[in-house]
């Protein structure tokens, strides 16, 4: 059967691993042609790097860049959290694929919708 | 003072303590929300001055431009800024659609790449800023991931972050869909080209950067 390889990465893996395992990992996949769907999605620093290095590996002809798709930021409710003055950002769900194949058609706070095309 | 100077003394950790830093403000967005337009018309209102070319051809601005001391007055108060207007970010750049705007294959490729130095470089000033006007393009959806990404970290940085919503003068505009994506922010409705607000912009700007 011909398709494309759509990876599903748990939350409980993606916190097991440094900003640049997730980010070597997502652009390695994405350049073997895979759609990648975090289920908990990268912080904003991760979001930076993850970005620097696409456009580091961009070439003509070869890997145009990639579509990130992820909602908004939640502010975490944790008492304990805002009371020590922790990080209360909430990271979410997040649709990652090759540029030339993942196209975002529409998003919203609550939805995401893309089409998807053989290379 | 001469006995000051005389005894050694200059105070400056004191002048350290008590003068307020300069804010640094960065104008970002994604290709062609109007950064530019909007740096040229702040500069051109307050120093007489531009900061860049504009053009319908994305990724204009290919490198940061930095400009320091502009004095806004608002409002009975004013606020001097050193203001960067930073290269479009984006996640995907494709030489083909430069060629659609006329360009050669050498000079598509040679942009494609400028404009990838440009992201990264626009990426690597989000460190060393002390707050943000984001340019959205009041004709577009406004949940696109560089917006999502640049509003992220500012508030994971809890920095002060203003939207100007560009482009009000276009008949299908919609400043109100912006503000319901992101109500949690300050929205200014502008027109960068025609200078439709831009009064109540400088307002915002001396309210929240001051």
């Amino acid at each position: 059967m011909k398709g494309i390889q759509l990876d599903l990465i748990s939350e409980d893996k993606l916190d097991g691993m440094t900003s640049m395992e997730k980010v070597r990992l997502i652009l390695d996949e994405v350049r073997n042609g895979k759609i990648l769907v975090l289920e908990k999605g990268l912080t904003p620093s991760e979001q930076n790097k993850l970005i620097e290095l696409t456009m580091t590996e961009i070439a003509p002809d070869d890997f145009s860049g990639i579509e990130i798709e992820s909602y908004p930021v939640k502010q975490n409710d944790n008492f304990l959290n805002k009371l020590f003055g922790k990080n209360t950002l909430k990271t979410r769900l997040t649709v990652i694929g090759p540029a030339a194949q993942l196209k975002t058609i529409k998003k919203d706070r609550d939805l995401i919708s893309a089409l998807v095309s053989t290379p | 003072m001469g006995i000051i100077k005389r005894l050694g003394l200059n105070f400056t950790w004191l002048k350290r303590i008590f003068k307020k830093k300069r804010a640094r403000i960065g104008i970002y967005g994604p290709p062609n929300a109007g950064k530019t337009t909007l740096a040229n018309r702040i500069l051109r209102d307050w120093t007489g001055d531009a900061m860049g070319s504009v053009s319908n051809v994305p990724h204009e601005t290919r490198r940061a431009r930095r400009r320091e001391g502009v004095t806004i007055n608002s409002n009975g108060s004013a606020v001097t800024l050193d203001i960067i207007d930073t290269p479009g970010l984006a996640t995907k750049i494709d030489f083909h659609d430069f060629m659609a705007f006329g360009m050669n294959e050498e000079e598509s490729k040679r942009r494609a790449k400028e404009a990838t130095e440009g992201v990264i470089e626009a990426v690597k000033w989000l460190d060393e800023l002390d707050g943000i006007i984001l340019v959205m393009d009041a004709t577009e959806d406004p949940y696109t991931q560089v917006n999502v990404t640049v509003i992220g970290n500012m508030e994971a940085r809890k920095l002060p972050l203003l939207i100007a919503a560009n482009k009000i003068d276009l008949p299908n505009s919609s400043p109100a869909r912006i503000h319901s994506a992101f109500p949690q922010h300050p929205l200014v409705p502008i027109s960068a080209l025609e200078g439709q607000n831009i009064d109540l912009l400088y307002r915002e700007i001396a309210e929240h950067f001051g």
